[in-house]
């Protein structure tokens, strides 16, 4: 991420992502009959607004309180051993549990699919859920894992030269996502 | 390049400050029905302990477990070490092994240093307590409890105890204990005060980040944690004080000298209490007393120092003191 480059251009901003969380949102409720056991789990850092976001939308759409939450994933990782240990992020689930539920995971970006499964192996240290779906905000391709998204605000085919960054205004101060090209190293 | 955990002088603020956080994310596993993180699965630590010890022996590996780690105890009694086998020896037997991680509890104080910079082994050494020297994580967990409790659980995150009023009371001659806390305390910002009889005092104090004081009545009333430390019988080869009577009744905590403390101070014990000399029942079953939560506490620090230094390909911890370059 800390190779973004400058010319890095907006494909989705605020209005787009607020339009593209509110399809999401219907099409939660539409597949799950209504939404009354959804489990919204947000994946660190920014899955979390996101799933804030969403429940805020279910809410509005469903007018009853939908738990929302965060999974870490970081102890389950499989690249654990290839880096320094990384800050642990909140791993917070809603009073009722998972088990019986249907969980959404949330994730801003969704690449080689690995960080779903390190969540799906989380979440079975949790508890069992009814079932589990995933709702990314951008799908840009590359998956090494056999891993596919239930909910997709934007496909966006990219080269692995590119990089997709997702700033929210929670966390960055603006809601945009940009697609730029790596940097080469020097 | 290898790091360990020896003394808690070797953290920066930094740190500390990333272990407590971390600690506080571990401390949430244990609300779990499944108490497991898959995080050091396939890595060996032995657990080496050539002293007495029941909470720090099991709270390691108990946090070694909890994070999926394979799990050799040791201890002196029943071993080879009976025999007459060196800490060398002993450490290469180990290393043989194949061992990722040596926690080590020895009477010499030093001994964790040996291991760690003396070649014989290339696993993390964390000190789990050497002679009357340090005890670096029962100084972390002592920080994490302190923080939990005056700060906030989640106030506390990435904050260290700046301006907090810590009060020592007791044996700090003998105690690794002491050593290591005013050292992690004073990198965390909080102020602290020794309160002991002279004789308990060791030579050189003055050089300590911490002011002294001879009289536990005048420094209660401004403290914002209260700890006592045990007179350690086993180490005492010296008269240091009159009667036991008389230690207490001077520097042991009771009831009416609790009521003395303000509303909000805690009371801290590492363990184990000596009901009746340093702290009365009264006390230690008080709300204020954080004895037990402090060992709680200690499996969530110790899973944080393990999975720092041994979670990934390198420790996260920048500590270079203790290191031999």
């Amino acid at each position: 991420m800390d190779t973004q480059a400058s010319d890095a251009r907006p494909v989705l901003e605020g209005p787009d992502i607020a339009r593209v969380l509110t399809r999401i949102a219907h099409e939660i409720v539409e597949r799950a009959k209504g939404a009354d056991d959804v489990v919204l789990l947000g994946i660190p850092t920014r899955g979390v607004f996101l799933a804030q976001r969403l429940a805020a939308k279910l809410e509005e759409i469903t007018e009853r309180k939908v738990p929302c939450g965060s999974l870490d994933i970081t102890m389950y990782r499989d690249d654990l051993r290839m880096h320094p240990p990384r800050a642990l992020a909140r791993t917070d689930i809603p009073g009722d549990g998972i088990d019986g539920r249907l969980v959404v995971l949330v994730d801003d970006v969704l690449f080689s699919g690995r960080t779903i499964r390190a969540a799906l192996d989380a979440l079975n240290d949790i508890g069992r859920p009814r079932a589990v779906q995933l709702a990314v905000l951008v799908d840009r391709g590359h998956r090494e894992l056999p891993i596919r998204a239930d909910y997709v605000g934007k496909n966006l085919p990219t080269s692995l030269r590119e990089t997709v960054k997702v700033q929210l205004a929670e966390e960055d101060g603006r809601d945009t996502v940009l697609l730029g090209v790596k940097q080469t190293a020097q | 390049m290898q790091r360990h955990l020896i003394s808690a002088a070797d953290l920066t603020r930094d740190d500390a400050v990333l272990i407590l956080d971390t600690a506080e994310e571990m401390s949430r596993v244990a609300d779990r029905p499944i108490k497991k993180l898959p995080t050091l699965r396939g890595r060996t630590v032995v657990n080496l302990f050539f002293e007495d010890s029941t909470r720090t022996r099991i709270s390691f590996e108990a946090a070694e477990k909890r994070l999926s780690a394979d799990v050799i105890n040791f201890s002196a009694k029943g071993s080879s070490v009976s025999k007459g086998e060196s800490l060398k020896d002993t450490a290469q037997t180990l290393e043989a092994m194949g061992v990722d991680a040596v926690v080590i509890r020895h009477g010499a104080s030093g001994a964790p240093y040996r291991l760690a910079n003396s070649g014989w082994i290339d696993a993390a050494v964390i000190n789990a307590g050497d002679g009357t020297h340090q005890h670096p994580t029962q100084a972390l967990l002592d920080a994490f409890t302190m923080r939990r409790r005056l700060v906030g659980r989640d106030a506390g995150l990435g904050h260290d105890l700046a301006g907090k009023r810590v009060t020592i009371v007791g044996d700090v001659l003998h105690s690794r204990v002491a050593r290591s806390n005013v050292d992690l305390l004073h990198t965390l910002g909080a102020e602290v005060t020794l309160v002991a009889p002279p004789t308990l005092l060791p030579v050189g104090i003055g050089t300590w980040p911490c002011e002294v004081s001879y009289d536990l009545d005048s420094t209660l009333p401004k403290s914002d944690a209260v700890m006592m430390l045990r007179v350690q019988r086993e180490r005492m080869n010296a008269a240091f004080f009159p009667t036991e009577r008389e230690y207490s009744r001077r520097y042991g905590l009771d009831g009416d000298r609790m009521a003395k403390m303000p509303e909000h101070a805690i009371v801290m014990h590492p363990g184990p209490m000596v009901r009746g000399m340093e702290i009365t029942a009264q006390v230690a079953d008080s709300e204020r007393c954080t004895a037990i939560e402090q060992v709680a506490n200690g499996v969530s620090i110790r899973m944080a120092v393990l999975y720092l230094l041994l979670g990934g390909n390198e420790p996260a911890l920048t500590n270079t003191r203790t290191e031999e370059k």
